[in-house]
């Protein structure tokens, strides 16, 4: 029953990267709060709603943005998948799965963004996207995954306290 | 008889010496005795008063340290309340200095009617510019219409519910505007970047183009209203081999601090799409 936690956290966290996260750019990339928040929330133990939690974040943030919800639903699912995959294999050493999964989750998000762009007509060069957008924002998401991994570790802990207490 | 004599001679010899005595002292003969016997008292009584009060202020502080913190507490509290609403009044005197000139903007362009808007967002995506506005089809606010601040052209509208909008800067990627060079009396189209930037395209070889020069939107198209301020031109790039020359542009407007913007509600756009030739196989 505590995992509707999912849902004030969610919006809360897709109005803070609208109105504050978006506007601290590094050259003309931002960090995504969203998918640094599922990646840390799929990487802790005992969690087995990732993928509703990603759905739910991409029902909001498209709500907001021009990019279709497919895109990403795409996205934070591959978010979740990756953190699958890591969880159970870097399990010793967590930041260094969520550090992991914040790097690939970024790269396959803008990925994704990148081509739809491209398909529906937008002018994007390739050379400028990457240098200017995809590895700032990739800096600016491994440097917010370390105070998330350990917020969302003690969300974890409130939601499942029998694993806490195990 | 006799015994009365001798107590009053006693009696007046006591008085006498007693007298004496006191002269002597008052003289100054005494001195040496007299400052022994008062300093002696002084420092008692020294002793005794700083050990008192000593005493009374152990006594009487506590109820003075609390009713202090107690008053410190309160004037604290209050000048957190004066903070609070300083940065409150400043807030507010920065949206009346943009309202104002806003008003102003509205009143120079009376042809237009306005409906001030809100910044309350960006695009999440930063692939994207587009800003999310507070007013919405509630509000009278449709796709398509214009976003415009007191420096010039902002955007156009690009979704609506009912109590908020999605404008897309003249900045983002896919955004193109005709615009018309004012000096050089020619037309052109200005695009977006993912930088952020804006540039001048499809400018004819044959245009005269300055550094300085005013952009304003043609209104070909039916897009936007004609002669909204965007800008200035930067610098021309005009190369022999190509069509067109091409310009950078300095925007008028800082879409980097966009706070209040003015939809512009009397204008429609005008869907063009299907009057554009298509080519037939």
């Amino acid at each position: 029953m505590r995992n509707i936690i999912a849902l004030p956290l969610l919006g809360l966290a897709v109005i803070l990267q609208s109105a504050i996260v978006s506007q601290f750019s590094l050259l003309a990339g931002y960090a995504d709060l969203v998918l640094v928040l599922l990646a840390a929330w799929a990487l802790q133990d005992g969690v087995t709603t990732a993928f509703h939690w990603a759905f739910l974040a991409s029902i909001m943030v498209s709500f907001s943005s021009h990019l279709p919800w497919f895109i990403y639903m795409a996205g934070y699912f591959s978010v979740v998948l990756f953190a699958l995959l890591l969880q159970r294999r870097v399990w010793q050493a967590p930041l260094l799965a969520m550090f992991s999964v914040a790097f690939l989750g970024t790269l396959v998000m803008h990925l994704l963004s990148y081509g739809y762009l491209r398909i529906v007509g937008d002018p994007l060069p390739f050379r400028d996207t990457m240098g200017l957008i995809t590895l700032p924002s990739l800096l600016l998401n491994l440097l917010l995954s370390i105070p998330l991994y350990g917020f969302m570790r003690d969300v974890a802990r409130w939601v499942f306290p029998s694993l806490e207490e195990a | 008889m006799k015994d009365l004599f001798s107590r009053t001679l006693q009696t007046t010899i006591i008085f006498l010496v007693i007298g004496g005595i006191l002269a002597l002292s008052f003289g100054g003969f005494f001195s040496s005795i007299t400052n022994r016997f008062t300093g002696g008292f002084v420092s008692t009584q020294e002793w005794f008063a700083t050990r008192y009060q000593a005493i009374q202020e152990f006594l009487a502080a506590p109820r003075d340290i609390v009713s202090l913190r107690t008053r410190n507490t309160e004037l604290q509290k209050q000048v957190s309340d004066l903070q609070a609403q300083v940065i409150n009044l400043q807030q507010r005197v920065n949206e009346t200095e943009i309202l104002a000139a806003l008003v102003d903007f509205s009143r120079t362009n009376p042809e237009n009617s306005y409906k001030a808007a809100s910044v309350i967002g960006r695009d999440p995506s930063p692939f994207l510019h587009y800003i999310i506005i507070n007013r919405g089809s509630n509000d009278g606010i449709l796709r398509g219409m214009p976003v415009v601040t007191s420096e010039g052209l902002v955007g156009r509208v690009d979704a609506v519910i009912a109590d908020a909008a999605r404008v897309q800067l003249i900045t983002d990627p896919a955004s193109s505007v005709n615009v018309h060079l004012k000096n050089a009396d020619t037309d052109a189209m200005l695009v977006g970047s993912v930088t952020g930037d804006i540039s001048l395209d499809l400018i004819s070889q044959d245009a005269t183009i300055q550094p300085g020069d005013l952009i304003l939107t043609s209104g070909l198209g039916g897009g936007f209203p004609p002669d909204l301020i965007i800008g200035q031109v930067v610098n021309v790039q005009k190369r022999a081999a190509e069509l067109f020359q091409r310009s950078t542009v300095q925007p008028a407007v800082d879409f980097s601090r966009l706070q209040i913007v003015l939809v512009i509600i009397n204008f429609r756009a005008v869907d063009i799409a299907p009057l554009v030739p298509t080519t037939t196989p």
